[in-house]
């Protein structure tokens, strides 16, 4: 392997430095970092309002960044022109969190249109491979389906079908299996991991609940209020037991960390009586 | 009780609550009693009454409950924000006299002493600034929208190979050949209306012929583009913003962003070039049907013969009337097509917002449309004659 080859298969398949991210007056990110090694499933888990879902943003471009770098296949993010950025982006998939699917097209539509967009290929090549990714999240039969027709579970599956049309290096998810069915979750995660194994792929699933990717995730890094609270594997971040981790898996976080009093105390009066 | 500024009976139901000053005493707090019960029922009075005291007071204010019995979390809340108004003022609120349930009540109410209390609404001068910058950005985000869109459809038209001819035809059918029969029926109205309007006029004159000049003239130059704009601004401008709206809504356009899609190639530039084309044709039409309706009146109310009524409606026209006629209808194509874009492009937050910039999609398109063709019609007759 020549150097520059090892150099690559070395380097992060992601990697985010000091990622700020600003709504008018207000930081929903103060400086994030966070490296994915290739070929690992990595969750970034937060709740509502922490801010994991502005980080994805971030890092795919989708909201401007005040500060900071996002490096993806080793290609710096932020000032990329746009051909490239475009190029970039064919490496790859990104599952929005209800399928992101073009209403005005067909299922199989959506599926073919990264495929009609990047690739020359004959129409036959395109349909074999449009049912063979609806085929792989157990939508074939939804082909000629407008998303209007489907399910929200359904059009989650057919949004990642079309997110792995081009076969991704990277694959990012945003709230996977919120509103699956217990079985249809399983297959996700199934799928994913064969994604994993067999074509290397790295996976990053941004998510409020572990309790459903537990089981596959490699590492999890868990941001509040905007920073990273923890990060590791998952076993040993619930090791450590961090206070604000705890409190996450026992499902009673309360990540805002303002303090609290009573009125009876803002007010002056003790429970004795009187001020 | 000696000397009473202010009392009241604030709530007759379930419990009676009375706010009474107390007499003024030199060097001690202005203090207001509060008996009966701090509820939901009387909390909102009892806000804004004594919210009204304590925003004019200058020295410590107190509240004495000894005669309150009882209280809920809407009273509680009331006292909060209370204190939270004379932090605010830096005005010291004193509390006394509790009785230990009333106490009790409010050691279970929860508070964050750090937020900040309401801010007072932007005065005139502060809202009118915001205004006048928000519009400049406004401006801004329009300008760098129609000069990509623009350029991008240039860009397609210098490279056939990459326009997307499926879309282009679907937009077509949609704004062009969907929009025939309003389009006509509406202005083969107006060209009879016109027709009526100058004969009535005219005839005292003895010079009825003169309706196929006049409506004729004001068809092609005038009547024929700006309806066919007004329409179309009303069919396809509000389509074309709630169409991408919901796409923005959906997170349809993110989705382009990452698979590396161009938004202005494959949204925005079939829906400019479909405008640019339909809207002339659509004018054509209108210009058409108009002059039929002209002639239409000319037969059968002023009794004129129909081909000296054609021969003059061709002789009246020029070249340069129908050129300036069909120069405006492109100019409103463009201008409705990158409204409606704007308007859907811009949407943020949720399905409601796609309403709300549908109606202001319109309301710009429409103003557009008239604001150019006063300046077009201020170009054409003043400034070239």
């Amino acid at each position: 392997m020549s150097s520059a080859a090892l150099d690559l298969a070395l380097s992060p398949a992601l990697a985010v430095r000091g990622l700020v991210v600003r709504y008018g007056e207000r930081t929903v990110l103060s400086g994030v970092d966070m490296t994915v090694p290739a070929g690992e499933i990595r969750v970034i888990l937060g709740g509502s309002g922490s801010g994991k879902s502005t980080l994805l943003k971030g890092i795919l471009g989708l909201t401007d960044v005040s500060a900071g770098s996002v490096t993806l296949l080793g290609q710096p993010m932020l000032g990329l022109p746009e051909a490239e950025r475009q190029r970039l982006m064919q490496r790859v998939g990104v599952l929005f969190q209800n399928g992101a699917l073009f209403g005005s097209l067909t299922v199989g539509e959506n599926v073919a249109l990264p495929l009609r967009e990047h690739r020359r290929l004959p129409e036959g090549a395109i349909r074999e491979l449009v049912r063979s990714k609806l085929a792989q999240v157990a939508m074939s039969h939804a082909e000629h389906l407008y998303p209007a027709e489907l399910s929200g579970g359904m059009k989650k599956r057919a949004g990642l079908a079309r997110a792995l049309a081009l076969d991704p290096e990277v694959l990012f998810c945003d709230e996977p299996s919120a509103g699956l069915d217990p079985q249809t979750s399983l297959n996700l995660d199934n799928l994913l991991l064969q994604l994993r194994d067999r074509l290397g792929v790295t996976v990053v699933i941004v998510t409020h609940e572990l309790a459903s990717i537990e089981g596959i995730a490699d590492s999890l890094i868990m941001i509040g209020a905007g920073k990273v609270i923890a990060e590791g594997a998952v076993a040993e971040v619930r090791r450590r037991g961090l206070a604000q981790v705890d409190d996450f898996f026992a499902r009673t976080a309360q990540l805002d960390a303002s303090p609290e009093v009573s009125a009876a105390e803002l007010l002056g009066l003790t429970a004795r009586g009187g001020a | 009780m000696a000397r009473v500024h202010d009392e009241a009976v604030i709530a007759r139901s379930p419990a009676q609550l009375t706010a009474t000053e107390a007499p003024a005493v030199p060097g001690q707090p202005r203090t207001w009693q509060l008996s009966g019960v701090l509820d939901a029922h009387s909390s909102a009075e009892v806000q804004q009454r004594l919210g009204r005291h304590l925003g004019r007071a200058t020295g410590p204010f107190c509240l004495d409950l000894t005669e309150l019995h009882g209280i809920d979390s809407a009273g509680a809340a009331t006292l909060v924000d209370l204190w939270r108004q004379s932090q605010a003022r830096g005005v010291l609120l004193q509390v006394v006299g509790a009785q230990p349930a009333v106490i009790e009540k409010l050691a279970q109410f929860r508070v964050n002493p750090t937020l900040a209390p309401t801010p007072p609404a932007a005065g005139l001068f502060e809202a009118l600034g915001d205004a006048a910058w928000q519009n400049t950005l406004a401006l801004r985000d329009f300008i760098v929208l129609a000069a990509d869109v623009t350029v991008g459809a240039a860009l397609a038209l210098l490279r056939p190979h990459r326009l997307r001819w499926g879309a282009l035809l679907q937009q077509s059918s949609l704004m062009g050949s969907q929009a025939l029969g309003i389009v006509g029926l509406i202005t083969f109205l107006i060209g009879l209306t016109l027709a009526f309007q100058s004969a009535y006029q005219l005839r005292q004159f003895g010079a009825a012929i003169y309706v196929a000049t006049l409506t004729a003239i004001s068809m092609v130059r005038e009547m024929g583009p700006l309806i066919t704009a007004i329409l179309v601004a009303g069919r396809s401008g509000s389509s074309i913003t709630s169409e991408v709206a919901t796409m923005k809504v959906g997170e349809e356009i993110d989705a382009l962003h990452v698979m590396g899609i161009p938004f202005v190639d494959f949204v925005a530039v079939p829906k400019l070039l479909a405008m640019l084309v339909t809207v002339p044709l659509l004018t054509v039409l209108a210009d058409v049907l108009g002059i039929v309706g002209g002639w239409i009146v000319g037969m059968v109310y002023l009794d004129l013969a129909p081909r000296p009524y054609l021969q003059k409606t061709i002789d009246a026209l020029v070249a340069k009337d129908l050129a300036t006629g069909l120069f405006k209808s492109v100019v409103f194509a463009w201008g409705i097509a990158l409204i409606g874009l704007y308007y859907g492009a811009g949407v943020r937050g949720g399905a409601q917002e796609v309403g709300r910039a549908t109606t202001a999609s319109v309301v710009s398109g429409i103003f557009f449309i008239i604001v150019a063709d006063s300046l077009f019609s201020i170009l054409f007759y003043v400034v070239l004659g």
